[in-house]
């Protein structure tokens, strides 16, 4: 038998010891956890400085004032012509890039038409486009500069570029300002001339195509599993092959991307239709998996209560579960975008990696999308392309948070509390 | 008078396992029908049977026949949909819609095509929460959501709800079990004035309140229906020894 238990000294040394050592544990606990969180913060903050830092002169091109005397140049245009569609047409057929090169030369010596940019004549041509007048008279225009005066002019550029940019900063001719191509045009050549709105197009079509597709059947997919299907072998394995799915690397998606859409069914490469397509297989997964979780997560009373009024299955599904289930299958549709928005490897298997200098107007129209862009131009040599890379990262992530900040604000109208 | 609901050899298995043990007992138009009996004994399970709302749980099995107008409800040609409209449930816990007050009522009838122009529509969610006795309470704020009234206010809200389809049955599964004894006084207040219209049928683990409430009473246990009766006699002159124990406190 034992001994009838003493009663416990709770003003024991060892009482105290073990709370002390309690109490530090805490605190050791604590601490880690802080440390955790301040050094993710400055993670963040480290990538987001970078980022701003490198980027924001990106958005900026430095100008020279070109004087040039455009009626002197004996362009065969009238002022009729270079209003409306045909101005574009007009204005190059006369000869306005030569004129451009000319006045260049006139102003800055020999070398002077090496100092613009290949589309400075095209800073001259929107320039007469909006006043036909300097077709009658002499002005001095602000047009970019050529991407190695540009880069000397923002950061450290060549010795020779240094040199010309410090002659031409002492006579007061170059300017900065925010570049009007770079959000309007699309990829190109020279990195003075590049522009982000083709890559940019090219993920909102891709992401149109992917959000029509993987939402609703996603969505759907979820309900009838978690409302109708029988629970089954079948089922089960269903089940299985969709958590399997949403863990397959994405490049596999592409490879099935091309030999499904490229190869069978023979469907244009690079174009958003087929990225879309590819990156919906990718996201579907994603939402059935969340939109499940989400549907088990309404409370059975209220499925019971819509019955016992004599609801019909569908009518529960549709007036009750689905409307407390939305914040939750939004939350998993944010996830699978945000990942489909940011994903490269599929889109470079079914093309989209190519060279494309206009934005797509259609589905089908060969384009190129934001992460892939950013892994071109971060290939490239020129040193001008390194400010674009940053602020394409900067367009990617603008886009992104914009993106996440309309789901928020959907999720947060559609919940409701109970 | 023929009842309005009559079960005959009423069987309930969940898997292998028997719920309910060849039940008959019948449910008469002006009454009210409590259902006693311990903790398990089925008394739930029968209730549910009467509606089908057993028919969610995949695994169960119901054998017999439940006449409803002397309609069998587990026949292939019968309406489940309908056949809930016609016999309504107020559950344990109050469980309104996470929406309005106003569309926790108006749900019913407008998917039954009951009202359809907004202002009969309106007079039907007046109507129903005046006989669910709430409407002085809510008539000011019927936009609010219902799940932000109180315990008691939400079970009225859930009769109201039930009673606005118009059944001919309403069964009420221990709708005061979790409410406090001013909010029970109310809902038993409220059974009261709906009997009569309704046929009810209450499940509840307080004698007292099936003392109370019911004209009828039916003891069940392990399955079995013990005893059915008189409410007076039933709590006054048991015929059976266990019905005499259950209600003097002996087990339960």
């Amino acid at each position: 038998m034992t001994e009838p238990r003493q009663p416990t000294d709770w003003t024991a040394a060892e009482v105290h010891r073990r709370t002390r050592r309690r109490y530090a544990a805490e605190r050791r606990f604590r601490l880690t956890g802080l440390a955790a969180v301040w050094l993710s913060a400055g993670f963040l903050a480290f990538l987001l400085a970078s980022m701003l830092w490198q980027g924001t002169s990106g958005f900026r091109e430095t100008r020279i004032a070109l004087p040039i005397d455009v009626a002197q140049a004996n362009l065969a245009v009238t002022p009729a012509q270079v209003k409306g569609r045909g101005a574009d047409l007009a204005l190059a057929g006369a000869g306005l890039e030569a004129a451009v090169d000319r006045a260049a030369t006139r102003a800055y010596g020999s070398n002077g038409a090496a100092l613009l940019s290949d589309g400075a004549w095209l800073a001259v041509r929107d320039a007469i486009k909006r006043d036909p007048t300097l077709l009658d008279r002499r002005a001095t225009l602000a047009v970019p500069v050529a991407s190695a005066i540009d880069v000397a002019a923002k950061h450290d550029g060549n010795p020779d570029a240094e040199a010309q940019v410090a002659r031409l900063q002492a006579r007061g001719v170059l300017s900065t300002g925010w570049s009007r191509g770079f959000l309007t045009t699309a990829d190109a050549t020279d990195p003075t001339r590049v522009g982000i709105w083709g890559a940019l197009k090219g993920s909102l079509l891709t992401m149109a195509v992917t959000i029509g597709l993987a939402f609703p059947i996603g969505v759907l997919a979820a309900l009838y599993l978690e409302e109708y299907a029988p629970r089954n072998r079948w089922t089960d394995l269903i089940e299985v092959s969709i958590n399997n799915l949403a863990a397959v690397p994405s490049i596999i998606f592409g490879l099935l991307g091309l030999a499904v859409f490229l190869g069978t069914f023979h469907l244009p490469r690079s174009a958003p239709l087929v990225g879309g397509l590819t990156l919906a297989l990718m996201t579907m997964p994603v939402i059935v998996i969340a939109g499940r979780n989400a549907i088990k997560a309404v409370p059975p009373s209220v499925r019971d209560a819509a019955l016992a009024v004599g609801a019909s299955p569908v009518q529960v599904v549709f007036d009750h579960v689905l409307p407390l289930a939305l914040p939750g299958i939004l939350t998993g549709t944010i996830i699978g975008m945000a990942r489909a928005l940011g994903e490269t490897a599929p889109l470079l298997m079914i093309g989209m990696r190519a060279f494309i200098a206009a934005p797509p107007s259609r589905l089908t129209d060969p384009a190129t999308v934001l992460p892939v862009q950013i892994f071109l131009w971060s290939d490239e040599v020129d040193r001008g392309f390194v400010e674009k890379t940053s602020a394409a990262i900067i367009v990617l992530l603008v886009v992104l948070l914009a993106m996440n900040g309309l789901a928020i604000y959907f999720r947060n109208r559609f919940e409701t509390r109970w | 008078m023929t009842p309005k609901i009559s079960a005959r050899d009423v069987s309930v298995f969940y898997g292998a396992k028997q719920a309910i043990d060849h039940v008959s007992i019948d449910v008469d138009q002006d009454n009210v029908l409590a259902f006693i009996g311990p903790s398990g004994c089925g008394k739930s399970t029968f209730l549910r049977t009467l509606n089908r709302m057993n028919d969610t749980v995949a695994s169960a099995r119901v054998s017999g026949e439940i006449l409803l107008d002397g309609e069998d409800i587990y026949a292939s040609g019968m309406d489940v949909v309908q056949l809930r409209a016609r016999v309504g449930m107020v559950f344990q816990k109050p469980n309104p819609f996470p929406k309005s007050i106003y569309e926790n009522v108006a749900y019913g009838p407008r998917i039954h095509g009951l009202a359809t122009a907004r202002a009969d529509l309106d007079a039907l969610v007046e109507q129903s929460l005046r006989r669910a006795g709430l409407w002085d309470e809510v008539k000011d704020r019927l936009t609010d959501s219902g799940t932000a009234l109180s315990g008691g206010q939400q079970q009225r809200l859930c009769i109201a709800r039930a009673i606005a389809v118009d059944p001919e049955v309403i069964l009420m599964d221990e709708p005061c079990s979790a409410l406090d004894p001013i909010a029970t006084a109310k809902i038993e207040e409220l059974i009261h004035e709906l009997k009569g219209r309704y046929a009810i049928v209450i499940v509840t683990h307080n004698m007292q309140q099936a003392a109370r409430v019911s004209q009828q009473t039916a003891f069940f246990h392990l399955g079995q229906l013990v005893e059915f009766g008189r409410t007076g006699d039933i709590f006054t002159n048991p015929r059976e020894e266990r019905t005499r124990d259950y209600i003097t406190g002996r087990y339960g």
